[in-house]
């Protein structure tokens, strides 16, 4: 079934089911990737996968999967629905609970692939070379981003549509934006039918 | 009257955060303890000791509040007769805005509303009553306690102790000289000096390239651009030393000649600024901002010769190996394409390696000249690491962490040695030994990043142009007389037997 589906990308072009799953997909690299290069969880219980023709890093750690897993589970539905229109990665102090740094992915569904039974015409390679920028600029953002000094932990949040159940396991929570923030927008990649923009905000170092 | 009695108390009850002192237990409290150590010990598990005093704390803090509810949350599922709030969780102002708004006066006017829900929008990033936020509970987060966030150990590392076995030689800690390079260019992608076998080290000043004679000490501008907006982006000495390469950042590679001091080509074929150079006897490959490596054959009028394809961002290590096999390129895409001489079946180039571990940009590249096929690569600020790959097999022999942005690696002829140029924090240049990788000796003096590196022909000198505007000479691997005259000996005695055997 899944190698049926995997064919029908390769050759049909885009569906609405296979779009969502490239881009929960995407989620999980990129949560991973984030969750490594900002040093939220020790270096080596991160082990080297290859993903999208680079190397990525992803975590060993049982439950941290699991926790990602049920999220890139829960984030498919929502995406194959097109009721989910940001996912956010909030970086916080331990200590002092301060957000220091806020991932943002911006979601913009097309409402009408729900509709028209067509798949879209693009390449799984093209779209696997602009997912393959956003996760190279994800990285390089260590370059400018300030250093996180204190242990830090990671929360997600999910905005999606208003009269959407809430399922089991999850809860209503403010934004948590950063109260100094400066912004950087990085690059975005589009299935056709998902386009996902990818910004992030961090605290304004006190001292210029 | 009755409206403010009704808020104080809903104040009053928001606010409660401590548990009330000498109540009797909660019944799911009763019931943890009649079932003896079942349900709570679960639920007290997954908690850190620390996290508990969070509980009785003034401010709400969000990540322990969670596994706080959970605890409440799986004994009401077992009594379930009562909803226990977690109040840490709860948007305290949300909830009491929403709550005093019911009592205000609906008399907006329909353009207030619009003015307010357009503001609400701008400050929320999304509209607040048509938006849900969901975060998921039950976290298994907060790594290990006692685990010092990566970056900081990183970027605050100390000077390392000096390694307690004594160095088999002595390794001096300062540089033989300090040279002014006034005006070089603090780009990290550009490779601006190179020291030539004719033993004259050549030095890109922003527009000018500029020879440094080692043995007398003579200084000579060789060129200087005509453009003031064009700057020198590479530098590469041909074999014999007699011609220099130049790569501009008007994507000219220029070939000069010394003793004449001018300028024999002007070879245009790229498009953006060349960053790296390599020779390979009379082929020139140059690496561009494009992506694009060009190989050109300097002896006739259609130099372009081929383009190889394998990088999607600005080429910044080029090298051909000793043997002139294969040709490695590093970019800021995080590649590594090992290429073959020749072209494959189709007239294409494709490479024969590409090797995708690094997490940053690749400018140092080197082959091993003592071991056949053997490369070593480090990476940028984002990766850090050193790696050793054998290119035929494609396996990575070693990796290192170097806790600093790599800019250069050379091989050392005299000792089973190499060295490494770094940035940020200590912009020191690190010896280490091979296979073991250990640390032989770090040389440190440069005020800012290391930018370049390059080694004298006789293999004892090491040259280092960092962003402070120096060049420091560092005599790092120094010949013993006695093994020196040893290696002359083994020289001279294969001369002899090749000259036996030509009879």
């Amino acid at each position: 079934m899944a190698a049926q589906q995997q064919l029908g990308r390769e050759h049909q072009g885009i569906t609405l089911r296979g779009s969502a799953e490239l881009v929960a997909e995407f989620f999980s690299y990129g949560i991973n990737s984030i969750l490594y290069q900002r040093g939220i969880y020790p270096p080596d219980t991160f082990t080297r996968v290859q993903k999208y023709g680079i190397t990525l890093l992803v975590t060993t750690d049982p439950e941290l999967a699991n926790y990602l897993n049920n999220v890139t589970e829960q984030m498919k539905e929502w995406l194959y629905k097109c009721i989910v229109q940001r996912l956010v990665v909030v970086i916080s102090s331990i200590e002092s609970g301060e957000v220091l740094e806020r991932w943002q992915f911006d979601i913009e569904c097309d409402k009408t692939a729900k509709d028209d039974n067509g798949p879209r015409e693009k390449s799984q390679k093209a779209i696997q070379d602009e997912i393959r920028s956003v996760i190279r600029q994800i990285t390089a953002t260590v370059t400018f981003l300030p250093l996180l000094e204190s242990a830090c932990a990671f929360d997600l949040l999910i905005y999606t549509d208003k009269d959407l159940a809430v399922p089991e396991k999850w809860e209503e929570s403010g934004p948590q934006f950063i109260a100094n923030s400066e912004e950087v927008r990085l690059r975005s990649f589009t299935t056709t039918i998902h386009k996902v923009n990818t910004t992030v905000a961090y605290k304004k170092d006190s001292v210029p | 009257m009755a409206q403010f009695l009704f808020e104080a108390d809903l104040h009053g009850l928001l606010k409660l955060d401590t548990p009330i002192p000498n109540a009797p237990p909660a019944r799911w409290q009763r019931k943890a303890k009649e079932s003896g150590p079942g349900p709570s010990p679960v639920g007290v598990s997954p908690m850190k000791p620390a996290n508990r005093s969070y509980s009785s704390s003034k401010t709400p803090s969000k990540t322990p509040g969670k596994s706080g509810s959970k605890i409440q949350s799986t004994p009401t599922k077992a009594g379930g007769d009562r909803y226990i709030p977690n109040r840490s969780t709860m948007q305290m102002d949300m909830a009491n805005f929403l709550l005093t708004k019911e009592n205000d006066p609906a008399e907006e006017s329909p353009t207030k509303k619009e003015q307010q829900k357009a503001w609400a929008v701008n400050l929320n990033g999304f509209d607040v009553e048509e938006t849900k936020i969901l975060r998921l509970s039950g976290k298994p987060q907060n790594a290990p306690e006692g685990y010092q966030n990566n970056l900081k150990v990183l970027y605050s590392q100390k000077m390392t102790p000096g390694s307690s076995r004594k160095n088999s030689r002595y390794i001096p800690s300062m540089p033989d000289r300090i040279l002014d390079a006034p005006e070089i260019r603090n780009d990290y992608y550009l490779n601006l000096i190179d020291w030539s076998s004719q033993n004259f080290l050549a030095v890109a000043l922003d527009n000018s390239v500029y020879l440094w004679n080692h043995a007398s000490g003579e200084i000579i501008q060789l060129l200087q651009m005509e453009h003031p907006d064009v700057y020198i982006s590479s530098v590469s000495w041909i074999k014999e030393g007699n011609y220099l390469a130049v790569g501009t950042s008007s994507a000219e590679v220029q070939l000069w000649d010394i003793q004449q001091q001018k300028r024999l080509r002007n070879m245009t074929s790229h498009c953006a600024r060349v960053g790296t150079l390599s020779w390979n006897s009379y082929i020139l490959s140059s690496g561009a901002r494009t992506g694009h490596i060009h190989h050109h054959d300097v002896r006739v009028a259609e130099h372009h010769v081929a383009t190889l394809a394998g990088h999607t961002q600005e080429v910044c290590g080029l090298k051909w190996s000793l043997d002139g096999r294969y040709l490695a390129s590093g970019g800021n895409d995080n590649l590594v394409n090992v290429w073959p001489c020749t072209q494959g079946g189709g007239g294409d180039f494709a490479p024969v390696q590409t090797f995708t571990q690094h997490q940053g940009a690749v400018k140092a590249v080197a082959w091993c000249p003592w071991q056949m096929n053997v490369l070593a690569t480090g990476g940028g600020t984002s990766d850090r690491h050193i790696r050793i790959w054998n290119v035929c097999s494609g396996a990575c022999l070693s990796t290192v962490d170097a806790h600093s942005q790599v800019c250069s690696i050379l091989w050392s002829t005299n000792y089973k040695e190499f060295i490494s140029g770094h940035g940020f924090a200590q912009n020191q240049l690190v010896l280490w030994k091979y296979p073991t990788m250990t640390k032989v000796a770090e040389l440190q003096g440069h005020t800012a990043r290391i930018l370049n590196l390059t080694m004298s022909p006789d293999g004892t000198t090491v040259a280092s142009a960092a962003a402070d505007e120096t060049l420091r000479l560092w005599r790092c691997f120094e010949m013993d007389p006695i093994k020196k005259k040893e290696k002359e000996k083994a020289n001279s005695a294969k001369s002899s037997i090749i000259h036996q055997s030509i009879r």
